[in-house]
């Protein structure tokens, strides 16, 4: 039982090299730490969260270290304590940074053929697809040659 | 023909990775350009009973250099700066971002300041209202203090010339 002897080296091995990430997952947001008022954190946590940090551009603005991000959590949060709502300080920060610091575009008109074009593309698809369908119905319905048709069943019959 | 298009797509396809693969993720779209600079006081370095304010510079086309002393590429385009001022081009502002450690003043007495002012801004939030990801940035803001130009990165004598150089003699300056 050779292979039963690998299989454990082999789970230890994968766990090895796939544990640190989802350790790293489950750590506490960077925003967390050193909350005064939880329910802003929270609130800040969960709007930083579909927020681009503008140095390391794929992480979120919640979990990033970055100093910037640290600058512009402060200045989330110190808006948010002047009683601004999400809305106000999104814009706060598009105006500052662009929709750039967005992770869900604004539906614009720039932004029409991202937020459109898979139904654009669907549609490309669909219409192909149909087309594709009537074209082999239409080579299906070549007319039949009666006599062929005939000698045909004849020959099925006599076997 | 037909046989070709998927062959055709192919290429359009890798075309548009091409391009998207040159693309510097760094340049970031500012919405700055063609609105007013923001407005700001701030301390200016080595004297702060002194200050600066972008209103003091209505009337002319100036530049904005966003830099910090613990930056590197600051450094590299230091002395090209150095020569623009030394031509007497353009006035540059060096707003001094994030200067923590109060380096700013000793290392401008060492190297030279190419700056006719350089506001302190200590905690950064300056550099929040422009915008700022990273030093060095550089706009071009015109005689209506309307910011006209944003350039991430170092500026060196190849930027200056395709960059700067056109967009200046669009605002005659």
């Amino acid at each position: 039982m050779k292979s039963g002897r690998i299989k454990p080296v082999l789970l230890a091995f994968l766990l090895a090299i796939t544990l640190p990430a989802l350790a790293n997952e489950a750590a506490p947001k960077t925003a967390l730490p050193n909350a005064e008022d939880p329910v802003i954190e929270q609130r800040l946590i969960n709007l930083a969260e579909d927020l681009r940090c503008l140095v390391c551009q794929n992480e979120s603005l919640a979990g990033s270290k970055a100093e910037l991000a640290e600058d512009l959590r402060r200045e989330i949060r110190e808006q948010m304590k002047a009683g601004k709502d999400d809305r106000e300080v999104i814009a706060y920060l598009t105006e500052r940074y662009g929709d750039f610091v967005l992770y869900r575009p604004p539906f614009k008109p720039v932004t029409y053929l991202l937020w459109l074009g898979p139904l654009l593309f669907l549609g490309i698809g669909g219409g192909a697809w149909v087309v594709t369908l009537r074209r082999r119905r239409a080579v299906q319905d070549i007319p039949v040659d009666e006599k062929k048709l005939a000698a045909a069943a004849q020959l099925l019959e006599e076997k | 023909m037909k046989r070709w298009l998927p062959f055709v797509l192919f290429i359009v396809l890798v075309g548009f990775f091409a391009k998207g693969l040159f693309l510097n993720p760094r340049e970031v779209p500012s919405p700055f350009i063609g609105r007013a600079a923001p407005a700001f006081t701030l301390p200016l370095v080595g004297d702060a009973n002194a200050s600066f304010s972008p209103a003091d510079m209505k009337g002319r086309v100036w530049i904005l250099n966003i830099w910090a002393p613990w930056c590197v590429s600051c450094r590299q385009e230091h002395g090209f700066l150095m020569q623009l001022t030394q031509s007497g081009r353009i006035p540059i502002v060096g707003l001094n971002w994030k200067d923590k450690a109060r380096e700013a003043e000793a290392l401008l007495a060492r190297t030279g300041s190419p700056y006719v002012a350089v506001p302190e801004d200590l905690d950064g939030r300056v550099g929040i209202d422009y915008g700022v990801t990273g030093t060095p940035e550089t706009f071009i803001i015109d005689q209506a203090g309307i910011v006209r130009l944003k350039h991430i990165g170092p500026i060196g004598p190849d930027v200056w010339q395709t960059k700067f150089e056109p967009k200046l003699k669009e605002l005659g300056a």
